[in-house]
């Protein structure tokens, strides 16, 4: 079954009731024990990275995350700032993030053209990049689309990691991936058919 | 390329989804529930569903009819309507909204913004700005659904809210609301010239062409609709609808092909 982590930050509900209408079943917990016999997990996230990081941290389930996802190696996927925690460290914060994606997150601020706002809100359209079977689904689509809302984005050391990138002032990966390990930059649970495409595809992994 | 956003801003009152016209003589549209399932199959982009009487009745959301609406739409959704503390906020974003918007409670306590963006991310924070002109064309803010007129004028009101930390401006003009007649493009333009966060111009779209106006020339961000949207034309039926993807695209790129 598809656990989705709570550790208090994050669309939980929204993202349970988007694989339930995909005829996916899924469970939101915060208990070690839940977490560890997941058969998928999902990372959702909204807010700091810091609040994020010291959350999971102090949730007692910090060292069953590593564990299922590095060495279990169960399919675990990264939703917006679910996705920058699978990163090194954020210039958002200190704590260091936990570093299953080798690559590092990033302000848009100062880096994008004067006059672009941040955060970057709204729909945009991706590009595929590199095969990858959770984005698989999208070529059914003319140009597919998510919804994002972010002032921070993802850049992999190493391109063969990004998936899926898109543009806002600078092109910034909206995808990664490394072995089991996803992440999506956007909100699959906000983009209605485009997000059901995706979240199909990882519940069928 | 970001695009520019177009929200079907929908209107509760009670249980039931109405039309306004100038803030007066709500007309019945149809069931909440219903039509974000037939908004969801249009694949609308976003939503926003303001309760026109919960400030004038001193009340809250209404969270059990929200919860079902929630579970229906699968796109960002904004509320607002009697949202006057971050407790209320607190149980919207949980229930799976994006965004709150504030109005009256803003005018009562401005430090009200603060609070909510500090806490949840300028972003989750929409200001709504209800703007009617009074004699010799003077703009004013009103509150409480349009019912009390305040002592602010819409760009200071604006930049006061934007300096508060309020992440968007939902910029409606009471006089142009419901009526089809355009966007008050002037009001729009006034605003977007002093504040940095994204507008949003409400009230009056009746065309693309509108849409074009309010983002060209009026510098809008993004636009709310209301009757376009639940109507099916000027003066006609209760038709839930949204334009043609490429034909929006292209108004709000700023050429409207009608």
């Amino acid at each position: 079954m598809i656990t989705i982590v709570d550790y208090g930050m994050g669309n939980l509900g929204s993202i349970a009731n988007m694989l339930k209408k995909i005829g996916s079943a899924s469970r939101i917990s915060r208990d070690a024990d839940e977490i560890a016999a997941a058969d998928k997990l999902i990372l959702p996230g909204v807010g700091a990275f810091d609040a994020a990081m010291r959350r999971i941290n102090e949730s007692g389930f910090r060292e069953v995350l590593d564990r299922k996802a590095l060495e279990e190696k169960v399919p675990v996927l990264g939703i917006c700032l679910g996705m920058q925690l699978l990163t090194r460290s954020s210039e958002e914060g200190e704590i260091p993030g936990l570093g299953w994606i080798p690559a590092e997150t990033k302000a848009f601020r100062g880096r994008v053209p004067a006059g672009l706002k941040v955060p970057h809100m709204g729909w945009n359209v991706v590009e595929r990049v590199q095969e990858c079977r959770i984005t698989e689904g999208l070529d059914q689509f003319a140009e597919p689309r998510f919804y994002f809302v972010h002032s921070y984005f993802v850049e992999c050391d190493d391109p063969e990691h990004s998936t899926l990138r898109t543009t806002f002032g600078v092109p910034f990966d909206s995808g990664v991936k490394r072995d089991n390990v996803f992440g999506v930059q956007f909100h699959p649970e906000k983009s209605h058919k485009f997000g059901m495409a995706l979240l199909g595809d990882f519940a069928a992994l | 390329m970001l695009r520019v956003r177009v929200i079907p801003c929908l209107l509760l009152k009670g249980d039931a989804l109405v039309k306004t016209t100038r803030f007066r003589s709500p007309s019945y549209i149809g069931d909440p529930v219903n039509t974000v399932r037939i908004f969801n199959e249009l694949e609308v982009d976003e939503l926003a569903f303001l309760d026109i009487r919960a400030s004038r009745e001193g009340r809250g959301p209404d969270f059990d009819l929200l919860r079902e609406i929630t579970n229906e739409c699968f796109m960002p959704l904004s509320y607002g309507g009697g949202v006057g503390d971050l407790e209320t906020a607190e149980r919207l974003f949980a229930m799976g909204f994006e965004k709150v918007v504030v109005n009256t409670a803003a005018v009562r306590d401005p430090d009200l913004v603060t609070r909510l963006a500090r806490r949840f991310g300028s972003q989750a924070v929409v200001v709504s700005i209800d703007v009617r002109s009074t004699l010799f064309r003077h703009y004013r803010v009103y509150s409480l659904a349009g019912t009390r007129k305040t002592p602010h004028e819409p760009q200071a009101w604006a930049l006061e809210m934007e300096r508060r930390g309020a992440g968007e401006i939902l910029l409606t003009s009471m006089d142009r609301e419901g009526t089809w007649s355009g966007f008050d493009v002037e009001l729009t333009a006034a605003v977007t010239a002093v504040v940095d966060v994204p507008v949003i111009a409400h009230g009056g779209c009746g065309s693309l062409g509108d849409l074009t106006d309010a983002v060209v020339r009026g510098g809008a961000s993004a636009v709310a609709v209301g009757s376009m949207v639940v109507y099916q034309g000027r003066g006609k039926g209760v038709l839930v609808n949204f334009p043609d993807r490429r034909r929006l695209n292209e108004a709000v790129a700023g050429g409207a092909s009608t």
